[in-house]
């Protein structure tokens, strides 16, 4: 990890374990429902505001990591998308591949969406049973770890594509 | 002081948890039940089960004096356990809510409890005589959102509110016929049914996560999402307060507060660790953890399991990585209840949480 990074995660990494403080809530607009406030968006109340983590504001896209997280929070959920660096055709493809592959998987990696959200390329959905069941830092790590590795993951398929056969 | 009693039950969350006054019965809720642990030596052991709700507990309160334990849960409905010689035997309260049921609590006095609800109510809840039941009387009007949290002064008239639409308020639930007529006090005079002594918003407008009165009743505290602690102490009625002190601190969102005496507060939340805070009518400060994080500190067995270590294999190629937390909790604290006390001076506390887990502190 550089040393121009280790701030910006950290930034993700307490913005991240600030916004899972997330409760069990019982829906207060239909009768006998549990639902992720974030999705549902029943409330303007339960829901927070949303946090986007980028090193400046024009280069969203292209900040070092080159991939950023938005964090919507809300009072028993939290979706997590992310924008993975596409500069090229191939990577776009790639890129769109490899979502794609995981999400097909998404039950299990626990919180994975099946879809992302739109204008994003992957999205995480975080609710209070999961950070019951698992440990609340540990799902912290498994975030920022995805976040430094989809982009090394990219790169090296990208080299593979270049290879001659 | 003393190291904690860590009493690790079970894997699963708890959302909140109750001892007898005589300190031998430990209640929990868990999942869709609720559990009674009997004190062995220095451990709690299950002795009984109540089984009723048909979705999650949210919250259990055993009266000290009666025995007597309600539940309330997500499936709208509150029960009042009473021990007969043949088991515990249910009763259902009409609490005539159509959302879920989030927080419970008796009265000092043990004649009414108030249900914490979903629906935008507070069901005030009474024994009535004639018809052999427990019936409710709603506290309504200002409320706009989930109630989160209650909590009765010591007079069993007055009860404060925490709500997710960022107030606390403070409520009369003054019923006839069950109630005599309180002391006059800095929150009201003449207090009939659903008056409202006091409403307070939180600085940033976060939702608030607990409240609690001072032993004496003649100052409220609240915690928000916001993490922090405000402290409020009334004038008079319909005056401003006195004084409204907000305190906020950079840790992660504080659920749940007790009183030590009139210049101390014990609150705990999203970090685990139960934190104290000092201060009077001129200012309150945070004054630290109550951890002791020097030592190997956290007792107790380790989160571990077959699942985590194969998810940890899978993940990351390793079988063990650094999971526990330095903290006792090992994951949100939900809960903070006072276990021993005299006089308004608490000399321990007990803690529940998200990791199955019941801690007894001592101060």
């Amino acid at each position: 990890m550089s040393q121009s990074l280790r701030p910006y995660l950290q930034c993700c990494r307490s913005s991240l374990t600030a916004a899972l403080a997330i409760s069990n809530f019982a829906s207060q607009t239909s009768e006998r429902h549990n639902v992720p406030e974030i999705e549902a968006k029943s409330s303007p109340e339960l829901i927070l505001n949303p946090i986007t983590i980028s090193r400046n504001e024009h280069e969203k896209l292209y900040s070092g990591l080159t991939c950023y997280p938005d964090i919507e929070p809300s009072v028993n959920s939290v979706r997590i998308s992310l924008s993975i660096k596409q500069a090229d055709e191939i990577e776009k493809v790639l890129v769109h591949k490899f979502t794609r592959f995981l999400q097909q998987r998404a039950e299990s990696f626990f919180i994975l969406r099946r879809k992302p959200v739109k204008g994003y390329d992957i999205s995480f959905l975080v609710t209070n049973y999961h950070t019951e069941h698992l440990l609340k830092h540990q799902l912290v790590e498994f975030i920022i770890t995805f976040m430094e590795e989809v982009d090394k993951e990219v790169s090296e398929m990208k080299l593979f594509v270049r290879i001659p056969c | 002081m003393a190291a904690p009693q860590v009493h690790h039950l079970f894997h699963a969350p708890i959302a909140d948890h109750s001892f007898s006054s005589d300190r031998q019965t430990l209640a929990v809720a868990r999942e869709n039940n609720v559990e009674l642990y009997q004190s062995s030596g220095n451990k709690f052991t299950l002795s009984d089960e109540l089984k009723g709700h048909e979705k999650t507990v949210t919250s259990v309160d055993i009266a000290p004096n009666s025995g007597r334990i309600v539940t309330c849960s997500q499936d709208r409905n509150a029960y009042v356990w009473e021990q007969t010689p043949s088991g515990w035997k249910p009763t259902l309260v009409l609490l005539r809510i159509n959302r879920a049921a989030t927080f419970v609590r008796w009265s000092p006095s043990e004649q009414k409890f108030a249900v914490g609800s979903g629906a935008r109510v507070i069901a005030v809840c009474y024994f009535e005589e004639e018809n052999d039941w427990w019936i409710s009387k709603h506290l309504k009007k200002p409320i706009r959102s989930t109630i989160t949290t209650l909590a009765w002064h010591p007079n069993s008239v007055l009860l404060a509110a925490g709500s997710t639409d960022s107030h606390a308020r403070v409520f009369s639930s003054f019923i006839k016929g069950i109630d005599t007529r309180p002391e006059p006090s800095a929150w009201g005079e003449r207090l009939p049914f659903n008056t409202i002594c006091g409403e307070y918003l939180n600085d940033s407008a976060g939702w608030i996560q607990g409240v609690s009165f001072s032993p004496s009743g003649n100052a409220l505290a609240f915690t928000g999402h916001d993490s922090s602690v405000t402290v409020v102490y009334p004038s008079a009625p319909e005056q401003p307060p006195r004084a409204m002190l907000n305190i906020s601190t950079r840790l992660l969102p504080l659920n749940s507060l007790i009183w030590n005496g009139e210049n101390e507060i014990i609150a705990a939340g999203h970090d685990c660790e139960p934190f104290r805070f000092r201060g009077d009518e001129s200012g309150w400060q945070l004054a630290g953890s109550l951890e002791n994080k020097d030592g190997d500190g956290a007792g107790g067995a380790r989160e571990e399991s077959a699942l985590n270590m194969f998810r940890q294999m899978d993940l990351k190629g390793q079988a063990q990585s650094n999971t526990k937390l330095k903290s006792t909790h090992q994951n949100t604290v939900n809960a903070v209840r006072v276990f021993q006390e005299n006089d308004g001076q608490v000399s321990s506390f007990s803690t529940s949480g998200v990791d199955g887990r019941v801690v007894i502190w001592s101060t």
